[in-house]
């Protein structure tokens, strides 16, 4: 979904310490992208997933959550395509 | 040189003999970790057969009985029509593969029978279904108990779309019982692209009548219910009501919340995917037993970020992969075959011909399946923070 907003991009490589700081680094990459993940507050979208490797952020630390450098970050859209 | 009748003799003085009675006592009293094995053809065993008892035919004794006996220590008491079969089998069991405890029941089947002990008479496949489903029925993990639960099963297909189409040739080709459709869409020539249940000479027919047409030209055992309805949330309940198991074919965010609050209520698993362009995902949501819809999606998307296929497009083939992926995890939910998708979700990425697993946990403070499920009401199903906003967006 986002990747209109990455020209195409699927897989950026970007610099952090959390998963925060990741998505940050994309939104300013590509700015097309911060108002899809974040609200006018700067809080994540209710909508939007973020995985670091195979685990919900939600149920680690959120956006502190923090990464090393072999990480993944993972934004899951939710599709309902049939 | 021994006739067969002398040579049956000689073995039964080697052999550990019990009346149907002591059989009858032991199984009663939970057999004493005994393994109770019928030595006849299949047609015999298939007409009666002892409770509990164990098929192995005499004439792959050798080669299966590890299967039904794996510990040579343990007992294992035999049985046939009278007891001249299962003597030979014992003798064999004892000499040449290592048997330590081996007793033949005396007189077999007929003598139990005669004292009027109880019989299992198991249900039997037509020889056309025998034929039709040998290649399940040799597959271990599904064989004829596996077969007969899918014949017996109750699968509601919601979408005879992209995803619904293979999903629903392939349940009927695996000899699913009933297959329920709800979709209130005609096929359009747009459709074929993709919705391989349909075709082009029925172009304008309503979905469901097009695809029981297709189902019953695979295979005319199938029941189908069809539900020629838009799902909502005036029906929904009574839509799945009585379902073993719902596949999420449909194409819009609204019906799939409604779709899991429903589910989570009647405590249905639904088996879920979704496409969009080269992407899709697949996962299991079991009611109670793994997260739920709303654990991983917690609201939708604004209209302006959920494109649909119709107007972002989808690469014809996606559907048939997910689609079939979903079929294979609705024959694992009703035989209990292996590892189900739940508190999994599976992405297919099919330009990097990826795939990749997460994790989805149950959400503790989930809006739904965090509740009782009586608690779930009418008025709540389908409702999500920003519905109105969200409808209104989507057109």
């Amino acid at each position: 979904m986002l990747r209109s907003s990455t020209a195409g991009e699927k897989e950026i490589e970007v610099d952090g310490a959390t998963v925060g700081d990741v998505l940050r680094a994309l939104t300013s990459k590509h700015p097309a992208t911060e108002s899809q993940l974040f609200s006018e507050q700067g809080e994540l979208n209710r909508y939007v997933n973020v995985y670091l490797n195979d685990e919900d952020v939600r149920v680690l630390d959120g956006l502190d959550t923090e990464v090393s450098d072999s990480d993944t970050v993972m934004i899951l859209p939710a599709m309902a395509g049939g | 040189m021994a006739s067969g009748a002398d040579l049956i003799r000689q073995i039964k003085q080697g052999l550990k003999m019990a009346d149907p009675s002591e059989v009858h006592d032991q199984l009663q009293n939970g057999r004493n970790g005994a393994a109770l094995i019928d030595v006849r053809e299949q047609h015999e065993f298939e007409s009666a057969h002892l409770p509990g008892a164990t098929h192995v035919p005499r004439g792959h004794l050798e080669t299966r009985i590890e299967g039904a006996a794996p510990d040579k220590a343990q007992p294992v008491i035999l049985y046939c029509s009278t007891d001249n079969r299962s003597s030979l089998a014992a003798d064999t069991m004892q000499r040449l593969l290592g048997y330590e405890d081996v007793t033949v029941m005396t007189g077999g089947i007929t003598l139990w029978k005669d004292r009027g002990y109880e019989v299992e008479v198991p249900r039997a496949f037509t020889p056309e279904q025998r034929e039709r489903y040998s290649r399940h029925i040799l597959v271990p993990e599904i064989g004829i108990e596996g077969q007969l639960k899918l014949l017996d099963a109750k699968v509601l297909l919601l979408g005879a779309g992209g995803l619904g189409s293979p999903a629903a040739l392939y349940l009927a080709a695996a000899g699913v019982g009933t297959i329920g459709i709800v979709d209130n869409d005609v096929v359009d020539l747009s459709n074929l692209q993709r919705q391989v249940a349909h075709s082009n000479d029925r172009i304008g027919v309503p979905k469901v009548d097009s695809a029981e047409i297709a189902i019953h030209e695979i295979n005319p055992d199938v029941k189908v219910d069809k539900h020629n309805v838009r799902l909502g949330a005036d029906n929904v309940i009574e839509l799945i009501e009585g379902y073993d198991v719902v596949v999420d074919g449909l194409d819009n965010f609204p019906t799939r919340y409604l779709l899991n609050d429903a589910s989570v209520r009647l405590q249905i698993p639904v088996v879920s995917a979704s496409i969009l362009g080269f992407d899709g995902q697949l996962a299991v949501f079991d009611p109670y037993n793994g997260p739920c819809y709303r654990c991983l999606y917690p609201t939708p998307p604004p209209a302006e970020l959920a494109p649909s296929c119709g107007a972002a497009g989808v690469l014809g083939v996606l559907p048939g992969v997910m689609g079939l992926l979903q079929a294979t995890e609705v024959i694992k939910l009703v035989t209990g075959a292996g590892e189900p998708l739940v508190g999994r979700l599976l992405l297919y990425e099919a330009l990097g011909a990826t795939f990749t697993e997460l994790k989805v946990r149950r959400d503790p403070d989930c809006p739904i399946c965090s509740r009782d499920p009586d608690s779930i009401s009418d008025e709540e199903m389908g409702v999500f923070p920003d519905y109105e906003a969200f409808c209104a967006g989507a057109g």
